[in-house]
């Protein structure tokens, strides 16, 4: 039995080191990484100093920070905080952040598909989801400053008015990922609730929960400002039912499949009326998730009169 | 006596003498109403099948008009049934062409009897026959009208996406507005080739069972439309049937929140229009004139009945005697009483219960602290009623600031700055409509953009019209109604 073990380990470390030419020293001890969540801007464990753990099918012991819903409330609050001004910002402004997440992402690429592979997918599943993930970023980058103007209108009404619609944030977005393992879908829920001026709280898949939190971290290196994008490390049955409570989140978007908790969550959104926009495993694919109705899924049309007389 | 010279600030508007309007009724023996209405399916009018009637009333003397069917769950079966049969058989198979046809038709007929829709409006749901002459009945010929054009253009409103109906549509509408609230769900249903069921609020079936005539009239194949009668339960039953793929739901926010959750996990889609708590924000550089008829427009039209209605008055300090003057005369002016009378300005409340509610809101308002003052009118001895009210001296947090009544109440607050009236105004689940009275334009433009509701008026209120979209944010509902976002109500993408 010993001797298996220290064969992981030799192995391992011939994995994760590097000497200075480019050779692997085997005598180096690996530094291994603390997963941890998204909030406000910070990297933090649970409050509730829980864990799950995670297995990539080494020896290797991957703690993932278990998010109680304490962590929920106050993933809500920095969210919540950060949408004034997230909104506020000029549509070209978070255009440009949206495709700073790709820029980092590419150079990230690597790491990810790494990270994707340790999770359990093929070397091609985890370059084709990178790749689609980056992909997905490029893509709602363009519709941030595009979105209204294609969608808005000006309306012909009766009398003397000024009559015009056009779409605005809902606010706070709560996204559950049941996508399963990979980025891509999660990515498109990030980007069409933020390019349009939302914040989010992302509640990412068990099974996918360090490259969750690397996505995270590139989303923090991309100037996007702290309480845009959350994301919490949790057991679906712990949060999931949390999130369509809470009073103060405007709009929930689940991925996955249906189930009994989907079933709880739909139920429980009629708490403060949210909207529920739902992504079937058959539309984890590129037409369903790379459209500009995305978007508008959450988002809301304000309707403005306007007398022309004097 | 009367020559005495009276000093300049104890002068007052004195309307007690000289100000009486001679009764100009609107005569309604141009028309009948039957004795006794069927539910209307499949095309014809046929008996409920529990042979259960219920009686309807007019509110402003509360006699009885007529009796109408209460559909049971067999019924609603019966007309979700045959709007599925011509969904499959009919309506799917017509080009947008041709439906569009159908609709101008509808739109025509509604024009042609506008007299007779108007008159049973006033009667069946206490509304002054001027709005419904001028505002319901018109309004509901136009969006037959709007919507009939879009029925062979719809790709044009999805760009890039290919959109196709849900099927049969449950829709289930409110007693404030009956016959306009059938034209803004029946139209755009129709237009995307959908099939509808659709149930009348209890207290004021009547204009759309004479919309069922039309229909009729107008020969659209048959299950085409289906207009069932009845209460909650119906609508019960309607909403949760396995063959509505759609609901359409206008009312009470409580009611909205029990059909959000009864349709968890069954894929249909679903609209909602709810309740509102409307802030009106007066600046000090309105013209004040001008929005005092703003504010009685947007609370008092229709009795207060409204979702939309500007329910929060805030007045900015150094304007706020002033306005409370102007406000007290011009309520003393408005005319209560008979809805049929063409010089009536608000009319009986909807019902029994409606009133009870707006009572004991009131009076809870007072009881809370509130300065209650209300109009000096006379109001009938039959017949539901309530005089124009206005509420001052309350907090953000009172029942009669938060609560939606319904009625002509309307709560008074104050404000200094832009930010704090912002603040006040979005200090609410709800987030229907609003309003903004400034000369300034870059201050509508910043009010408007920061409250948090569907329709902002800008020195207006209460605008409607078939090109533009109707809908809240937060509590007030879900989706939109009216104009080219209307449509996606109905389409789903494929």
């Amino acid at each position: 039995m010993n001797t298996t073990k220290e064969k992981n380990i030799a192995k391992k470390k011939v994995v994760h080191s590097e000497s200075s030419n480019g050779v692997s020293r085997t005598d180096r001890i690996a530094v291994r990484k603390t997963y941890k969540m998204f909030v406000n801007g910070q990297f933090i464990r649970s409050e509730s100093g829980r864990i799950f753990g995670f297995s990539d099918g080494s020896n290797e012991v991957i703690n993932i920070s278990r998010a109680s819903r304490k962590d929920f409330r106050d993933a809500v609050i920095a969210a919540r905080n950060a949408w004034q001004s997230w909104r506020s910002k000029s549509a070209f402004n978070r255009s440009q952040i949206l495709y700073r997440i790709a820029e980092t992402l590419e150079g990230r690429k690597a790491q990810l598909v790494h990270t994707l592979k340790r999770q359990g997918l093929t070397e091609k599943d985890a370059l084709v989801d990178i790749e689609n993930t980056i992909d997905t970023f490029v893509y709602y980058a363009g519709w941030a400053d595009k979105y209204v103007q294609v969608f808005s209108s000006v309306n012909p009404v009766e009398g003397k008015y000024f009559n015009f619609s056009f779409h605005e944030s809902c606010g706070v977005v709560a996204i559950q990922d049941e996508s399963g393992k990979g980025l891509s879908t999660l990515a498109a829920m990030i980007a069409a609730s933020i390019c349009g001026g939302n914040t989010c709280i992302v509640m990412a898949s068990e099974l996918n929960p360090m490259a969750a939190v690397e996505l995270a971290e590139a989303i923090e290196v991309s100037d996007v400002p702290a309480g845009v994008c959350n994301l919490l490390t949790a057991y679906k049955n712990e949060l999931a039912q949390q999130a369509a409570l809470h009073m103060d989140v405007n709009a929930l978007i689940y991925a996955g499949g249906a189930d009994e908790l989907s079933t709880k969550m739909e139920k429980s959104i009629s708490s403060n009326l949210k909207r529920y926009v739902r992504f079937l495993p058959n539309q984890f694919n590129r037409k369903s998730l790379l459209n500009p109705y995305c978007i508008l899924n959450v988002q809301e049309v304000k309707t403005t009169w306007h007398p022309i007389s004097i | 006596m009367a020559s005495k010279t009276i000093a300049k600030n104890k002068r007052v508007l004195d309307f007690s003498g000289g100000w009486t309007y001679a009764p100009a009724p609107e005569s309604a023996d141009h028309f009948t109403i039957k004795e006794k209405y069927d539910l209307f399916i499949n095309g014809t009018f046929v008996k409920p099948s529990a042979g259960k009637y219920f009686k309807t009333i007019n509110p402003a003397s509360e006699k009885v008009i007529s009796e109408v069917a209460e559909a049971s769950e067999p019924d609603v079966n019966k007309a979700v049934e045959s709007a599925e049969k011509s969904y499959q058989k009919y309506w799917s198979k017509l080009s947008g062409a041709e439906r569009g046809k159908y609709l101008y038709r509808i739109a025509r007929i509604i024009q042609e009897r506008a007299r007779e829709l108007a008159v049973t409006e006033s009667m069946n749901g206490g509304k002054p026959i001027r709005e419904s002459r001028d505002v319901d009945v018109p309004l509901s010929a136009a969006h037959f009208f709007y919507y009939a054009g879009w029925a062979d253009k719809l790709n044009y409103a999805f760009p890039g996406a290919e959109v196709k109906p849900y099927g049969v549509a449950g829709q289930i509408i409110p007693w404030n507005f009956p016959l306009l609230m059938a034209a803004w769900k029946i139209a755009p249903a129709l237009a995307c080739g959908n099939t509808v069921v659709l149930k009348p609020a209890e207290t004021t079936p009547l204009t759309a069972l004479k919309l069922a005539e039309i229909i009729q009239e107008a020969d659209l194949p048959p299950g085409t439309v289906n207009i069932i009668t009845g209460a909650g339960k119906t609508g019960a039953a309607l909403v949760n049937h396995h063959k509505v793929s759609k609901v359409a739901f206008t009312g009470s926010t409580d009611v909205g929140k029990m059909i959000q959750n009864a349709l968890a996990g069954t894929q249909k889609k679903y609209t909602l229009e709810l309740g509102g708590k409307a802030a009106n924000i007066i600046f000090e550089d309105a013209s004040i004139d001008q929005a005092v008829e703003g504010i009685v427009n947007g609370i008092f039209f229709n009795q207060g009945h409204v979702c939309c209605a500007g329910s929060r008055l805030f007045v900015q300090e150094s304007i706020m005697n002033t306005v409370m003057r102007k406000l007290k005369d011009r309520i003393e002016t408005l005319v209560v009483g008979d809805p049929l009378d063409k010089n009536t300005d608000i009319g009986a409340i909807n019902s029994k219960d409606q009133l009870n509610k707006i009572q004991r809101l009131v009076k809870k308002g007072i009881d809370e602290g509130g300065e209650c003052h209300q109009s000096s009118c006379k109001i009938p001895s039959k017949g539901f009623w309530f005089k124009p009210t206005l509420f001052t001296n309350v907090g953000q947090s009172d029942t009669i600031v938060q609560e939606e009544i319904f009625g002509p109440v309307l709560a008074i607050q104050s404000f200094r700055t832009a930010e704090e009236a912002i603040e006040k105004a979005n200090n609410t689940p709800y987030g229907l409509s609003g309003g903004v009275w400034t000369d300034k334009g870059s201050k509508i433009f910043k009010v408007t953009s920061s409250i948090r509701a569907g329709v902002l008026w800008a020195n207006t209120f209460n605008k409607f019209d078939p090109s533009s979209p109707f809908g809240g944010y937060k509590e007030s509902g879900i989706g939109r109604e009216g104009g080219m976002h209307g449509l996606s109500a109905y389409l789903k993408q494929v």
